[in-house]
């Protein structure tokens, strides 16, 4: 039982961290239909942010998460203003390529400048942990668990109590009755890319939290979050955080249960394994909706 | 008559190119042409029926190792497993195509993504078939009296072709094999059927096109081509790991595609050269070791330039190359 509640904590914090990356996934499917490739590469860029304004530059780790998250808006509005602006109305095929291109650049950037080797991340948890009732919890863990729910809190309110998170879901519905009232499209579409940016840095940082850290490979978690958006239904924000903590919950229990006869590392791909089941039965995932095709 | 004379100057080029380039220049000119057979797969899936697929890495798998074990463990003639590895191949592309039949888009893009993880997890386990983690040898192609293995050198009069010569020539003539099949099919019903399922899938079913067939169909012959692609490849490496058959194989097939230009017959051919060639040259080029020296390295700068140029091009030519010659008139809104 006990390791039932350990392995338990451990899926629930891993899938908090997925779901700030599915969310990440989310918000910008829903207002351009693309599927962003480039999140592994800003959950990297996230991450190394943070680490290098807190151990290099020297800020307090708490405004050195402030400041990387600004950064990282920045570069996802920049992404969406010289880039994707300029292709909108392509083949997805072609959208969905231009974000691979810009994720293989921004990952190896961050390799080229930053070198190969695991950094620190600067943060005051690192691997401090506590007992409760025989299970050990990471600090970092709660921490991580906390602002994922402050965030989605956040998101949440954001996208139904203002105008601009109304003007998302407008635009989303439906893009040219939007414009025709008034609403700043563009300038709508590239709120979306920096709010998947900001919600990368927070994605990234608790990636590198204990016991990972700042490296190359650690943008792969966003290949690994691929099932949790599918299974929530791609455009729906609520499925990417039920996706995410369910794909969380079932990597971790995989890991501490699968038999051996399964093969090593069985639990990398048993995310795939459960999405390609549930789309089979749900082609649109959990919380998908069907699209209207006309003739 | 301008399309036929630009044809054969290209068949002229491509038949004389392994006499005029050095030995490391022709090997990466028989891997473009032999990633070339495989895009030119991909490229009846997606450019003629519209379906997205990032599994293309799992269908030259299934290939390579069918090649293996038929042609090494079994000992088979090339003859016989370079056509098995294709037959083999599509049995598991026709098996994936029902489930096309369920999902649209990038929904269909991220379970083909799936299947590429699933794979490689079962041929790191696999070690009877693959060799495990370590990786394991593949055969060279030995057709009769032809033998393609390091160091032999066959003689047509006074010309001497090398063993690199030789896989040119072979992945040329299965090229044009593929080329040729591709050509064709875009005229017939199947390819017409394709088409409409592309533009309009509810219209084609209402005119009376069998989606599900026509899926099916795509799929398979996307696989075949796949699966004699992988069994060459693994077989000119002659030594492959499972990670070889990665995420970033399939997507190097996709952008050969795109860049080549969707759904045209030169595309595959002139888009793996850029994919495939090009990681190859940027390493290559002069002024790059300096500024490895300055702690950076080779095969980073490469990868940047390589994701940038994507880009780029993409944004610029969203075409392909293919569309250079044909540029629409006025400019399209």
């Amino acid at each position: 039982m006990t390791e039932f509640l350990q392995l338990l904590f451990q899926g629930v914090s891993l899938g908090a961290t997925y779901a700030l990356v599915a969310l990440g996934f989310a918000v910008v499917y829903r207002s351009s239909g693309v599927i962003n490739f480039a999140q592994g590469a800003m959950l990297l860029l996230g991450a190394y942010a943070v680490s290098w304004l807190a151990v290099d530059v020297g800020l307090a780790f708490g405004l050195a998460v402030l400041a990387a998250t600004v950064l990282l808006a920045l570069a996802g509005a920049a992404m969406h203003g010289l880039v994707l602006r300029r292709v909108a109305g392509r083949p997805t095929f072609v959208l969905v390529m231009i974000t691979i291109g810009i994720g293989i650049a921004v990952t190896h950037g961050v390799e080229a400048a930053f070198g190969p080797d695991r950094r620190l991340l600067g943060d005051p948890w690192g691997s401090a942990a506590f007992q409760l009732g025989g299970v050990t919890i990471n600090t970092v863990k709660v921490w991580g668990i906390a602002v994922t729910a402050l965030a989605l809190g956040a998101y949440f309110a954001f996208d139904r109590y203002t105008r601009w998170g109304l003007a998302m879901q407008a635009t989303a519905a439906d893009e040219e009755a939007t414009l025709s009232v008034g609403v700043p499209v563009r300038r709508v579409h590239a709120c979306t890319w920096a709010l998947a940016g900001a919600l990368a840095t927070l994605g990234g940082l608790f990636l590198a939290g204990f016991p990972g850290a700042p490296q190359p490979a650690l943008g792969d978690a966003a290949l690994r979050a691929f099932p949790a958006i599918v299974l929530g239904g791609l455009g729906s924000p609520v499925g990417a955080v039920v996706g995410g903590v369910l794909i969380g919950v079932v990597e971790v229990l995989t890991s501490g249960y699968a038999p051996a006869s399964l093969g090593t590392n069985f639990y990398a791909v048993a995310p795939y394994i459960a999405m390609i089941a549930i789309l089979l039965v749900r082609p649109y995932g959990l919380f998908g909706v069907r699209p209207v095709e006309r003739m | 008559m301008r399309t036929r004379i630009v044809l054969l100057a290209a068949v002229l080029v491509l038949l004389v190119l392994p006499f005029q380039l050095g030995t490391s220049a022709l090997t990466t000119g028989t891997f473009v042409v032999i990633a070339a057979i495989g895009a030119t797969g991909l490229n009846v899936l997606t450019g003629y029926a519209g379906q997205i697929s990032l599994g293309h890495a799992f269908f030259l798998a299934v290939g390579a190792y069918t090649g293996a074990k038929l042609g090494e463990d079994l000992g088979w003639s090339a003859a016989l497993w370079i056509p098995a590895a294709g037959v083999v191949a599509g049995v598991f592309g026709a098996l994936v195509g029902p489930v096309a039949l369920r999902l649209s888009g990038l929904y269909l893009a991220i379970v083909t993504l799936g299947l590429v993880f699933i794979g490689q997890h079962v041929f790191f386990n696999a070690e009877s078939l693959t060799g495990g983690p370590q990786g394991r040898t593949f055969p060279p192609v030995v057709i009769g009296p032809f033998d393609f293995s390091a160091g032999q050198v066959l003689r047509v009069g006074s010309l001497q072709i090398d063993s690199n010569g030789l896989y040119y020539y072979l992945a040329l003539a299965l090229l044009a094999g593929a080329t040729a099949f591709a050509w064709n099919v875009r005229r017939t019903r199947s390819g017409r059927a394709m088409v409409a399922v592309r533009e309009r899938e509810i219209a084609a079913s209402v005119m009376g096109v069998d989606v599900r067939r026509v899926k099916v169909a795509a799929f398979t012959a996307a696989a075949f081509m796949a699966g004699v692609s992988g069994a060459l490849y693994a077989s000119y490496l002659s030594f492959a790991q499972p990670g070889e058959w990665s995420l970033l194989l399939s997507i190097q097939f996709v952008a050969a595609v795109i860049v080549g230009g969707m759904g045209t017959v030169a595309g595959p051919l002139l888009g793996s050269a850029v994919v495939f060639a090009l990681p190859t040259l940027l390493k290559n080029l002069p002024f790059l070791p300096e500024e490895a020296a300055g702690g950076v390295s080779v095969s980073d700068l490469s990868s940047i330039a390589y994701g940038l140029l994507i880009v780029v091009f993409l944004v610029l030519q969203p075409r392909g190359l293919a569309g250079l010659p044909n540029q629409p008139k006025e400019a399209h809104s």
